[in-house]
């Protein structure tokens, strides 16, 4: 069985993760969600804008734009009291944010099993993050048409 | 049954209107007893991450989705395992714990119920939870407690009073059950929104006959426990039990249901309440159970 190929920014995420022990690792995702950039006031002022992530256990929003020439912007927003799904959409966001959009396409849903977090953190959050990835891909679809 | 009361019980005005007061506690007390030796603290929450961001000094952390489950079988850690937890831990035997979380102490009740499994003699719940305590300017603190290993007894878990299986339900069917979940889930509405991921559950509805009692309505807007006149409106009045009553409860996956059996047993003194952990997730997956659409039990 082979493993599909990420984008090497989302390989080094991945190798950044499973380079650490247990406890590690989940320090690293709350260093992420500490990084997800806040939403541009266009959003924060527009929240029927995003698209509501309700697979994640707590209130997720994201947002997907896709420029003429492809490239892809994401924009997300979580509650602080969420540091779990803040995590996955920062992972999400620098692993993809300014990607081509077929790069975007082309990450394997299966990707957030290869973090080394399922013991940490459980099959179940992490289906958020898979489910956060299978909207932004059928947003950049859907713009695209 | 009680065995050893370690620590006092809280004796706040509010909680001696509720059934058994000893099962729980104000942010208060907690704040006076923070440092007494039979006492541990655990926070168990929704976000795994949560309790690193910040907790009660001295809390430990208690995840029900890597703690307390089985890792492999469905199922929650057996006895040898939960000795093994509570030991990791420093909790005995004889510690007063005291579990509070995030989310209307919504995960705090579902530890409390598989703590209960295990017959843990003292513990209580911190009512209005993580939010109250935050709420109020209380400290908090990132620093991980160092609490010495202990040698917790290995106890059976005991699954007949308090959890219900599958088989138990069918042969419940008539009899008072309570659905926790929201009134789309309990319809069958949910599996039906387009492009949503199924939640796990190939039907949707409820089983005959159950009552639809949202869980988050047994809390107050401040994440406390409403008031015992308010939750006899909603329990007894609204949804038409009686405290005598062999009552089954269930969820998802039987955490939101853990909060409504511990406001049923604990809060209003039901004497047989199980909760059906299997839930929805079993329930709407198993060939040829009965199922009900719409919103009417």
């Amino acid at each position: 069985m082979s493993t599909p190929t990420l984008n090497p920014r989302l390989q080094e995420i991945a190798d950044d993760f499973n380079a650490m022990s247990g406890k590690d690792r989940l320090q690293l995702l709350l260093e992420f969600s500490r990084e997800l950039p806040a939403l541009p006031d266009r959003y924060a002022e527009h929240h029927d804008l995003l698209e509501p992530v309700p697979e994640c256990q707590s209130p997720l929003f994201l947002a997907v734009e896709v420029e003429p020439d492809a490239t892809v912007h994401l924009f997300f927003e979580a509650p602080a009291e969420a540091p779990t799904t803040r995590g996955f959409a920062s992972i999400l966001h620098a692993g993809l944010d300014g990607l081509n959009a077929d790069e975007v396409l082309a990450t394997p849903g299966e990707f957030t099993s290869q973090l080394g977090l399922q013991d940490l953190v459980s099959p179940l959050r992490l289906r958020g993050m898979a489910a956060m990835l299978a909207r932004i891909k059928r947003q950049i679809r859907d713009q695209r048409g | 049954m009680r065995l050893t009361v370690a620590l006092p019980n809280d004796s706040a005005a509010k909680l001696q209107e509720y059934a058994h007061p000893e099962m729980i506690v104000t942010t208060e007390w907690v704040a006076e007893h923070l440092d007494d030796p039979g006492l541990v603290v655990a926070e168990s929450d929704e976000d795994v991450l949560l309790y690193e961001t910040g907790h009660i000094p001295g809390a430990v952390k208690l995840d029900w989705h890597t703690e307390l489950n089985d890792p492999v079988t469905r199922d929650y850690v057996d006895g040898p395992g939960f000795a093994r937890l509570m030991s990791d831990k420093g909790i005995s035997r004889d510690t007063t714990l005291v579990l509070y979380g995030d989310r209307n102490n919504w995960w705090a009740a579902y530890a409390l119920w598989v703590c209960s499994l295990f017959g843990h003699p003292d513990v209580r719940l911190m009512d209005g939870g993580r939010a109250k305590w935050i709420a109020e300017g209380r400290p908090i603190s990132t620093e991980e407690p160092k609490r010495p290993h202990t040698d917790y007894p290995v106890t059976d878990r005991d699954d007949t009073h308090i959890r219900a299986f599958r088989e138990q339900v069918l042969a419940h069917l008539g009899q008072p059950m309570i659905d926790v979940r929201s009134p789309g889930e309990y319809s069958g509405e949910l599996l039906h929104m387009p492009d949503y991921p199924q939640e796990g559950a190939l039907r949707g509805g409820h089983i005959p006959g159950a009552r639809s009692v949202p869980w988050a309505r047994a809390a107050a807007e401040d994440a406390t426990f409403r008031s015992r006149a308010e939750l006899e409106a909603i329990y007894l009045g609204e949804a038409g039990l009686h405290p005598g009553d062999d009552v089954v409860v269930y969820c998802r996956i039987g955490e939101r249901s853990s909060h409504t059996w511990f406001v049923l047993t604990h809060l209003l003194g039901f004497g047989h309440v199980r909760n059906y952990d299997g839930s929805w997730t079993e329930w709407g997956n198993t060939v040829r159970v009965p199922i009900t659409r719409g919103d009417s039990p």
